[in-house]
């Protein structure tokens, strides 16, 4: 439980951060009277899809993290015996980095004003996504034709289960973009698309974040920061 | 003095709001049912969390029947015994009080209480409605499917959830699981509403320190909410996998009905980490929402500004934050190394500082208050003093040497009944009399109401005060029946049918409460926009009930915090936080 213990005091101390931004130590009794009196205390200036962007964020990370924990005290028991990680994955990996990357492109050409940039980077970025997701399902298929099943050892399960909730969120990314490219197709005013676009962008490159912190696990490159956590609470 | 310009102020909302933003309903089906009205979505919440919640109840009378009366009533088996105390609880403490705090009282409150016209995303909103219904429905099937609902205890631990023996082997455990995993996904939906709202969406004037009380506390507990359901959520899908696919996730090798089972290696005790590392701040973010509101009625019916408001807020921030370093103080018993218990029993009673902070500012806010005895200030009162009762043995059963003899006895569920049972549901009730006049637009009935409190208050003492007795004899519980035991006394048997009448007649009792609810609709005495002359926002709406939108043409303008009852040299007892400063009547005479 130390991983999630120690994400959560990164999200403390950012939720900290923000508190004391609040005037939390303001007296509101004495405070009668119109705002521009008492700075502070406003609305943030972000938008509010972007604000909620960020707090399911927060809590997919705490999800993953989580899985991270539960894999971390599993992984202690004697019976584990890693599996061999197919190649194919290192292919997915630059898929999926360049899925990223093309949504920044499209993100990028949003700002320009340049909407023929946009939707090429859109696509680009959904197209590649699914052939990320493709990529992940044949890897799952020669595992278990090489009979690395999901239930014959702890590791292959938790192989099966990450990469799969992996795979769920960004099959429900997939559907926000396929919502944004349908708007940009139809020729919505690309002002009005600017913000849906940042936040594909951003949930994706939280994709690949997540994605390689879960193949430095998978890979058993972590092992050793893994085992310094474990060391930490006990 | 009296137009400021606020507009084009970065963070600060426009008074108004283009009409094309707000969403309309089209017709019956979108006003009613498929609305996205965080007012009509709240009260589909309440409504389904009260249905279910009356299931619970009469399983509750089934288990009462059973330990007052052991051997009299045949349909009662032994694992139809353990079938009702799983879903009693899992019922409870989910589906009923954390939808209720915040699918209901939230989704109606935090929009009004914030100046709001809606949540922000009210289509997610209607959709975390909509699965949190599917959840309820999928629960509810367990009962009819094969071999009924599971009978593993609402913890759920494994290796005994999934194995052979425990009734609801079948499908009760895999639509357990399914069922939770629903419900959270619908939790997170409206989770993110509830947030974002309070971050983005509060009025002009309404900073961070202005917001009434029952605002902060569900705003705590939902943030509490989105990061504690991920680890039931974890846990869930590894347990169900565990079930149906058969990996060994949680489950260690074992021989089950005479031959060694498929799974091996497994820790049981990473689920129960999993598992209270939720359900230890579930008890929070059941109890912070019920901080809140009882704050607001407090001060409001005892004509008094709450005492230390500052400090009530830095309480319900750091009781959040605690709530989630304290969870293994429910495995004490579990063969943990022992030096963890000692940490977990340390930070165990420092949450006690803050939460006590709260109680003393509680009772200095009535010091001498104007105090109304109304329905909803009786519950909470109600509501102090069952919750001081319910610590105080939670201070007991936080200490390892005091825990571990009373571990799985009735003292510990005499305890979280008292705490986290009888003391929501009383702020639940309480602010259900407070509230009804808003949402409805009628009082309810006072004499029954009265009626209603005394009954549910007594019953509830006579029902869990000898419980804790019956523990500290070394009744277990979860018993079936509890036998010829030597250390159980023929007194502790007659107490136990004691118990069981109260319990039914305090369960019927609530019909009356039901009773009123139904006929105050149609026949209550009109309330007017205000009945309680309270300050908060949504008191001060244009229309009762609040109309589409909530405001009228223009949002409301906050000039001052939620709690001016009684400001010296004020006319009226009350100010509203939206009345602006030069328009406060002064008695005469007095320095303005």
């Amino acid at each position: 439980m130390s991983a999630i213990i120690l994400f959560l005091a990164v999200l403390a101390v950012i939720a900290g951060w923000w508190l004391s931004q609040q005037r939390l130590t303001a007296k509101p009794w004495l405070e009668e009277g119109p705002i521009g009196d008492f700075p502070g205390g406003d609305a943030m200036t972000w938008p509010a899809a972007k604000v909620g962007l960020g707090v399911f964020l927060a809590v997919a990370s705490t999800l993953f993290v989580l899985f991270i924990s539960a894999y971390s005290m599993r992984m202690s028991v004697v019976d584990w015996r890693p599996l061999p990680i197919p190649r194919l994955l290192w292919v997915n990996t630059g898929v999926l980095v360049l899925s990223s990357v093309a949504l920044q492109w499209s993100y990028v050409a949003a700002r320009r004003d340049d909407a023929e940039g946009v939707m090429i980077g859109l696509l680009a970025g959904g197209a590649s996504a699914v052939i990320f997701l493709a990529g992940q399902l044949l890897a799952w298929q020669r595992l278990g034709a090489a009979g690395y099943f999901v239930a014959s050892n702890p590791a292959n399960s938790f192989f099966y289960l990450l990469t799969a909730v992996h795979g769920l969120h960004l099959t429900g990314g997939l559907v926000a973009l396929g919502r944004t490219s349908a708007k940009m197709w139809r020729g919505a005013e690309i002002a009005d698309m600017r913000l849906s676009v940042e936040l594909c962008a951003i949930y994706w490159h939280f994709l690949l974040l997540v994605w390689l912190v879960l193949l430095g696990l998978l890979t058993g490159w972590t092992d050793d920061f893994v085992n310094i956590c474990r060391q930490l609470l006990s | 003095m009296v137009d400021i310009p606020y507009e084009g102020i970065p963070g600060i909302p426009p008074a108004e709001v283009p009409d094309v933003e707000l969403y309309h309903p089209r017709s019956w089906w979108t006003r009613y049912v498929f609305s996205q009205d965080a007012k009509v979505i709240a009260i589909q919440y309440s409504l389904t969390a009260t249905a279910i919640g009356l299931v619970a109840l009469v399983l509750s009378w089934l288990m009462r029947l059973q330990l007052g009366f052991p051997g009299t009533f045949s349909f009662i088996d032994a694992n139809q015994y353990l079938q009702f105390i799983t879903m009693h609880g899992m019922i409870m403490v989910i589906y009923l009080l954390t939808a209720l705090f915040l699918g209901g009282f939230g989704n109606y409150l935090i929009p009004l209480m914030v100046g709001a016209r809606d949540m922000v995303f009210p289509y997610v909103n209607m959709l975390s409605y909509w699965v949190y219904l599917l959840a309820v429905l999928v629960l509810a099937s367990t009962f009819f499917v094969p071999g009924g609902p599971t009978g593993a205890g609402w913890t759920l631990y494994p290796p005994q959830a999934i194995l052979s023996g425990t009734p609801g082997q079948d499908w009760g455990i895999i639509l357990m699981m399914s069922s939770l995993i629903l419900f959270i996904i619908g939790f997170t939906m409206g989770g993110l509403n509830y947030v974002v709202t309070v971050l983005q969406a509060r009025t002009r004037g309404m900073t961070l320190m202005r917001l009434p009380l029952t605002v902060w506390g569900i705003f705590t507990a939902t943030v509490m909410a989105l990061l504690a359901f991920p680890a039931l959520f974890v846990a869930s899908v590894m347990l169900l996998l565990d079930r149906l696919l058969g990996t060994s996730f949680f489950m260690p090798s074992l021989v089950e009905m005479g031959t060694l089972s498929k799974y091996g290696g497994g820790s049981p005790l990473l689920f129960q980490h999993l598992f209270w590392f939720f359900g230890h701040p579930e008890v929070y973010i059941v109890a912070l929402p019920a901080f809140g509101i009882v704050s607001d009625l407090i001060s409001t019916h005892a004509r008094k500004n709450i005492f230390g408001y500052r400090m009530m807020v830095w309480a319900i921030v750091a009781i959040g934050a605690l709530s989630f370093i304290v969870w293994a103080h429910h495995m004490y018993v579990s063969g943990m190394f022992p030096q963890f218990g000692y940490f977990f029993a340390t930070t165990t009673l420092i949450i006690a500082i803050p939460t006590a902070i709260k109680v003393y500012n509680w009772v200095l806010t009535l010091w001498r208050g104007d105090i109304h005895l109304t329905v909803p200030m009786l519950f909470a009162l109600g509501f102090i003093i069952t919750f001081v009762n319910g610590g105080l043995t939670g201070l007991f059963l936080g200490n390892v040497v005091v825990d571990v003899p009373l571990s799985d006895t009735m003292f510990v569920v005499a305890h979280f009944h008292m705490v986290m049972g009888v003391a929501p549901i009383m702020v639940v009730l309480g602010a259900i009399y407070h509230w009804y006049p808003k949402i409805t637009g009628r009082m309810l009935n006072q004499a029954l109401g009265k009626f209603h409190f005394w009954v549910t208050f007594l019953g509830a003492y006579l029902i869990f005060f000898p419980m804790h007795y019956l523990g500290l004899l070394g009744v277990p519980r979860r018993y079936f029946e509890l036998g010829d035991a030597a250390f159980i006394p023929s007194s502790a048997h007659s107490l136990n049918a004691f118990i069981s009448v109260v319990a039914l007649t305090v369960g019927f009792s609530q019909m009356v409460f039901l009773f009123n609810l139904a006929w105050s609709l149609f026949k209550g005495e009109a309330s007017g926009g205000n009945p309680w002359r309270a300050t908060t926002l949504e008191w001060q709406t244009p229309e009762t009930p609040p109309g589409h939108g909530n405001w009228g043409k223009e949002l409301p303008v906050v000039y001052r915090w939620a709690y001016d009852y009684s400001v010296p040299g004020a006319a009226e007892d009350f100010i509203p936080q939206n009345q602006p400063p030069h328009a406060t009547q002064r008695v005469q005479g007095a320095a303005s």
